[in-house]
């Protein structure tokens, strides 16, 4: 992909008033309300939401996995009904993400092969891929045969290799271990320096947000709208101490941790 | 090597002793319809490995892969299709539970009025008895496709076809290979049944033949081959279930493990 990063104005991702209602046997559950923002392309948005608060939901509607029910998604100003080209995402359950009779090196490779990319290209795409998230080592292990955080690499390996202009992801560091999450938090913020994609990362993490993110997008409450759009004016280099130890970190953590204190309350109004 | 020894030790230790207890049981034997283990033993050869073998037992087992090829065949397709849609599962449940609840040698002479009393007659009862197990197990198992990684491969904009080797098959293969386990054993018992009412060859034909012709130890060494060649049978789809199913096996074993 050869799109220069272009600062701020060109947005690459839009979502437009999105309500989503889930209507299963007679009953209806509104997930979101209303959800309206920009992504720019190239940029590293965050968004935080407590439980419950549709933040799946949300990645799924983006990702064109599910319906909106009203309101629309564009990517790169074509209107998202279907999974569009281009857009990769890594779910939490990266065990559930990862074929199991498929050897790490094929489950990076499948895409690819349906993108009818050239052998040759493939092969280099895909050990670039492990290269980069530390797996060159194990292309021919099963994705069971490997720890929690290993198999998570394996899943942004995938990502990375299909080269996706826009990668989603859900709280993908849920569920490993805090050494492996901060290793992996440092892995996906190199990848998105040096790959020039532009990410939309989920979590319930709020110090992961300020971490990683340029903006940080925090959700009320289920149903669901856009509480505040938080800047992240941090420099643009992160140290897991350094910059979690910076007074401005703290101050931000502060401000977010308020906001989604009053976002569990006014779910009781 | 060692536990792998005690395996076999295992598997073969109970037959050796029921067979040992059989023979000394049986040895001085003179009842007509109880021959020794040793006359059955001693018929075994010249009744089976001279010409029946390419009479009866090949003609046997053809029919019996036929019937269960088609119905391995076609109980995959319509049970992907049936585990895929949810309309057409509604639409199709309720005539296949009717057909699944009728015994199929009931089928027998339904189908030799349509099918003759020919080899077509008896691989149809076979495939169609065999069909169940396989259907009803593809059914489930594609339904129970795991969410996370279906949207996975659509968000990869994984093609039809793809999509169906590489997630609906492989995840439902599980139960596939349990259900075509199933129905092997229900198309030996089917070969042995639809050869009984109206043949010309075959295992359950030279069984009823022997035993109409009061020859005890030829009966009984046919009913010995039949179970022979189950376990044989068995023994081959073992080795092919542990294959397609390595991956599978493997995270069970790791699981026990834990
Ligand atoms: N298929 C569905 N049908 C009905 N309701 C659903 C469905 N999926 C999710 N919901 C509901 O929508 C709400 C939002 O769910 P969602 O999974 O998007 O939240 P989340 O913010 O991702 O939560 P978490 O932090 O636990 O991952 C929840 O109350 C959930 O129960
Ligand atoms: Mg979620």
């Amino acid at each position: 992909m050869n799109t220069t990063r272009s600062e701020g104005d060109a947005s690459l991702l839009e979502v437009q008033h999105v309500r989503k209602v889930y209507s299963s046997g007679g009953t209806e559950f509104e997930a979101i309300r209303d959800l309206d923002f920009r992504v720019s392309d190239g940029e590293f948005l965050c968004i935080v939401g407590p439980s419950g608060a549709g933040k799946t939901t949300l990645l799924r509607c983006i990702g064109g996995l599910l319906d909106v029910t009203s309101g629309s998604v564009s990517l790169a100003g074509a209107r998202v009904t279907s999974p569009p080209e281009g857009m990769a995402i890594v779910f939490q359950e990266y065990g559930r993400s990862l074929f199991p009779w498929l050897t790490v090196r094929q489950n990076v490779e499948l895409p690819l092969r349906e993108k009818k990319v050239p052998a040759t290209r493939r092969a280099e795409l895909v050990s670039d891929a492990l290269e980069a998230v530390g797996l060159a080592h194990v292309p021919d292990s099963y994705p069971w045969q490997l720890s929690g955080g290993m198999q998570q690499r394996v899943a942004i390996a995938r990502a990375v290799a299909y080269q996706p202009r826009i990668l989603l992801m859900d709280e993908p560091f849920a569920a490993v271990d805090a050494q492996t999450r901060a290793e992996l938090e440092d892995l996906v913020f190199s990848l998105w320096k040096s790959l020039q994609v532009t990410v939309v990362f989920v979590t319930h993490d709020i110090d992961e947000a300020i971490y990683l993110g340029q903006r940080v997008l925090v959700l009320s409450n289920s149903p669901t709208s856009v509480l505040e759009d938080v800047p992240i004016p941090l420099p643009k280099a992160r140290d897991q101490l350094r910059t979690r130890s910076l007074p401005e970190f703290n101050e931000l953590r502060q401000k977010i941790h308020r906001l989604v204190q009053t976002a569990k309350r006014t779910m009781i109004t | 090597m060692n536990t792998l020894l005690r395996r076999v030790l295992f598997a073969v230790g109970l037959p050796v002793i029921l067979v040992t207890l059989w023979w000394f049981v049986s040895a001085g034997s003179t009842s007509f319809f109880w021959p020794p283990l040793r006359a059955i033993v001693e018929t075994f050869p010249e009744t089976w490995l001279s010409g029946r073998l390419l009479s009866d037992v090949v003609p046997s087992l053809v029919r019996l892969f036929i019937g269960y090829g088609v119905a391995l065949a076609i109980g995959i397709v319509a049970g992907v299709a049936l585990g895929l849609s949810r309309t057409l599962r509604d639409y199709a449940e309720p005539t296949l539970e009717f057909l699944r609840a009728m015994p199929p040698p009931v089928l027998v002479p339904v189908i030799m009025l349509f099918a003759g009393i020919g080899d077509e007659m008896k691989v149809a009862v076979i495939a169609l008895g065999c069909i169940w197990p396989v259907l009803l197990n593809t059914v489930e198992g594609v339904r129970a496709i795991d969410e996370v990684l279906a949207d996975t491969a659509r968000s990869y904009r994984l093609s039809v076809p793809t999509r169906l080797m590489t997630l609906v098959l492989r995840s439902a293969s599980p139960q596939i290979v349990t259900g075509a386990r199933q129905s092997l054993s229900v198309g030996i018992i089917l070969m042995v049944i639809s050869e009984m009412f109206a043949a010309s060859n075959g295992l359950g034909f030279a069984i009823v033949q022997f035993q109409r012709g009061f020859e005890m130890p030829e009966m009984w060494s046919g009913v010995l081959l039949l179970g022979l060649i189950g376990v044989i049978l068995s023994v081959i789809f073992r080795a092919f279930e542990a294959w397609v199913l390595r991956w599978y096996l493997s995270i069970q074993r790791i699981e026990q493990r834990v």
